[in-house]
């Protein structure tokens, strides 16, 4: 029954399975991602970045984590 | 020349060169070709984080935006929507609200669709945003691109990345005659004497990416376009002699032997 603890979200478009009950905070951690370098979407919403914690993380979610590049 | 500062959103600037941080070979060579070209301001693009390559060089570790002040694009955006939704991430990420509004509507010119950008700037205006325009260089849109709360007029001087130099300048200055908003030639610059030719033309500044990105000598680019857009403001403001179709002798024609 071990399938059913873990879940399949999608991160910049890739797939991938976390604990159910994960944080948006630990994914974030986990990922290693410089918080303050980055704007973070859920499911087309922007995340306040202080409420990472307070999010937990559901089937089929799509994240989007963004920051700057070269541009024109 | 010390007092005449560049103005955007009531911020002042020195340098009147806007420079974009795309296609260089590497961080290094983008932050150098920046430092050399004197530019305050530098265009930058909101993408997706590499999650599986973390060792990726981040460009703030290279461009300190407590320096130099980030302006956030929406180039590859084809609509309003797209343009939005990239450029609320872009405040999100460190309260940017200064930002170059681009919404493309070919991919093969890249010329910009007015009527998306026009609908975009009346929308990011009203939250809040100070936006910069990037636009074709047709007076009439530039004068409704002022009324929808635009910050900055940018109009391209030819297709972006074309390196023509500027097509049209009757249309540039009579947008010029008719704006009193920062009007900066966004697109399309070759080389140091497009933007002389820009800043004589009476544009407040110019923004430059490829020409310098792409020279065979970034270095030496960035310091001839820094020399240029100083040179052609200079010539601008000294006001230039009159036209003639005549010779005028330059020395007396008195008492000649």
């Amino acid at each position: 029954m071990s399938k059913l603890k873990k879940i399949k979200i999608k991160v910049n478009g890739k797939i991938k399975t976390v604990d159910r009950n994960t944080k948006l905070s630990n994914l974030i951690d986990k990922l290693k991602i410089p918080i303050k370098k980055v704007a973070i979407e859920l499911n087309l919403e922007i995340v306040d970045k202080k409420k990472l914690s307070r999010i937990i993380l559901s089937k089929n979610d799509k994240i989007e984590i963004v920051h700057f590049i070269g541009g024109g | 020349m010390k007092k005449d500062k560049f103005n955007i959103a009531n911020k002042k600037f020195n340098s009147r060169l806007i420079v974009g941080t795309g296609k260089y070979k590497n961080m290094n060579e983008c932050a150098k070709a920046i430092k050399l070209s004197g530019a305050e301001i530098v265009t930058v693009a909101v993408r997706r984080v590499n999650i599986t390559d973390k060792k990726k060089p981040l460009l703030m570790d290279y461009i300190d935006p407590k320096k130099i002040t980030y302006l956030p694009n929406t180039a590859g955006c084809f609509n309003s929507k797209e343009a939005l939704r990239t450029l609320r991430l872009a405040r999100e990420i460190g309260g940017w609200k200064l930002v170059k509004l681009e919404v493309l509507g070919d991919k093969k010119n890249l010329f910009p669709d007015m009527i998306e950008t026009l609908k975009s700037t009346e929308i990011l205006t009203n939250e809040g945003f100070q936006v910069m325009v990037y636009c074709n260089d047709d007076p009439l849109m530039a004068k409704r691109l002022e009324n929808s709360g635009a910050c900055a007029i940018m109009p391209l001087a030819a297709p972006i990345g074309s390196g023509l130099g500027i097509q049209n300048k009757i249309n540039i200055k009579i947008i010029r005659n008719q704006t009193k908003l920062p009007l900066i030639i966004d697109a399309g610059l070759g080389q140091a004497s497009d933007a002389v030719i820009a800043m004589e033309l009476g544009c407040d500044g110019v923004l430059v990416n490829t020409a310098i990105a792409k020279a065979k000598k970034p270095f030496d680019m960035a310091l001839a376009f820094k020399n240029a857009v100083i040179s052609g403001r200079q010539s601008y403001l000294s006001g230039r002699i009159e036209k003639n179709l005549m010779g005028k002798p330059s020395s007396p024609i008195n008492n000649i032997i």
